[in-house]
C-alpha cells in the first residue's frame, strides 16, 4: 500500500528555514503568505493487506524513528 | 581508567577526541558503533562530525547502534558520558539528554571561536572548572540551536553572546544526575597552544577526573 507520512515541526518550535523562505516570498511581493513552515514528507511502500494494520505499522515507525517526539507530530495517510 | 570513543559512519573527530585525552594523561580507545560490548571502559565520549551523514535528522540513525545500548547502560551506571557537537545530537536523540537541535537561528554553519563561560560545576563536564570560568573554544555547526520544551535539561555551560539561537544561550547542558553531558562548541580542538586555545582542557580533565571518581 502506498503511505504517505507527514511531519510537522510543532507550532511553538522555531522553523528557521521558514522564516527565511517567508522573508524571501515578501520580498518578491508575496505579502500574502505568513506562518511558512519548511514541514517533511515521507512516501513509501509497505506490505500489507488491512489498511488499518498498516496504518499502525507506520505510526510506529514515526515514534521510533521518523518523527522527533521533541520536535514534530505526524500524520498518516494510507492509501488502499 | 580508559574511555571509549565511540565511532558512527560520518564522525570526523575522533582522532582529535583521543589526541586530547592523551595529551592530558588518560586513555582513550577508538570504538566501531557496530561494538556491542564495552565492558572494558570506564566512560564514553561520542565525537563530532555527521554521524550516518545526518540522514532524516542529526543523530537519528546512530542513536540505534549496537554501541549506543552499551552507552547508555554506562550512563545508567553513573560512568561519565559526553558528547561533543553531533554526539551531543546524539545523545538528545537517544533521550540521555534533554532536548533537540535545529538548525542554527540564522541559517549560517558557524565555524570560529566562541566565548563561553561556566554556569554549574555539577557536572562531568564541569567540576574541574569554576562558576564564572570564561573559555574561548571553537564552535562548528550548523544544527547548534538547542531547544527543550521540558525544561529538564540543565544548562551548565553558556554562550557569552548568542551565536546560534540556543535555548537560554546554552552550550552544554546535563543531565539530572550531571553524568551525561553534551557540549556544541569543541574542548579537543582547544587543548594546545598550537590550536590558538588550551582552554577547553580544563572540561577535559574534568571528565578524566570523573572517570576516577565515578
Amino acid at each position: 500500500m502506498r503511505v504517505t507520512v507527514t511531519i510537522d515541526r510543532r507550532p511553538e518550535i522555531a522553523d528557521p528555514q521558514g522564516t527565511t523562505v517567508e522573508r524571501a516570498l515578501h520580498d518578491l511581493g508575496f505579502t500574502e503568505a505568513t506562518s511558512v513552515r519548511m514541514d517533511r514528507v515521507i512516501h513509501m511502500d509497505v506490505e500489507g493487506g488491512d489498511p488499518d494494520e498498516v496504518r499502525a505499522r507506520v505510526e510506529d515507525m514515526c515514534r521510533q524513528l521518523l518523527a522527533n517526539p521533541v520536535l514534530e507530530d505526524f500524520t498518516v495517510q494510507v492509501e488502499p | 581508567m580508559t574511555t571509549a570513543v565511540v565511532v558512527f559512519p560520518g564522525v570526523n573527530c575522533e582522532h582529535d577526541v583521543v589526541h586530547a585525552i592523551e595529551a592530558l594523561g588518560g586513555e582513550a580507545e577508538l570504538v566501531w558503533h557496530r561494538d556491542t560490548d564495552l565492558a572494558a571502559y570506564d566512560g564514553a565520549i561520542l565525537p563530532g562530525g555527521f554521524a550516518h551523514g545526518d540522514a532524516l535528522r542529526t543523530g537519528a540513525i546512530a542513536r540505534f547502534s549496537p554501541a549506543m545500548r552499551e552507552v547508555a547502560r554506562l550512563a545508567a551506571t553513573g560512568a561519565p558520558v559526553l558528547g561533543i557537537c553531533n554526539g551531543w545530537q546524539v545523545l538528545c536523540e537517544s533521550g540521555l539528554i534533554p532536548g533537540a537541535h535545529i538548525a542554527n537561528r540564522d541559517l549560517s554553519f558557524i565555524c570560529r571561536f566562541v566565548d563561553v563561560e561556566v554556569v554549574d560545576t555539577n557536572s562531568i563536564l564541569t567540576r574541574s572548572a569554576e562558576v564564572g570560568q570564561r573559555m574561548r573554544i571553537p564552535l562548528n555547526s550548523y544544527e547548534g540551536n538547542w531547544v527543550d520544551p521540558s525544561g529538564e535539561g540543565r544548562v551548565v555551560v553558556r554562550y557569552v553572546e548568542d551565536p546560534n539561537g540556543s535555548q537560554d544561550r546554552a552550550a552544554a547542558v546535563a543531565n539530572a544526575a550531571g553524568n551525561v553531558v553534551g557540549i556544541m562548541p569543541h574542548p579537543e580542538r582547544a587543548t594546545d597552544e598550537l590550536l590558538g586555545s588550551t582552554d577547553g582542557q580544563v572540561l577535559l580533565e574534568s571528565f578524566l577526573h570523573s572517570l576516577v571518581t565515578a
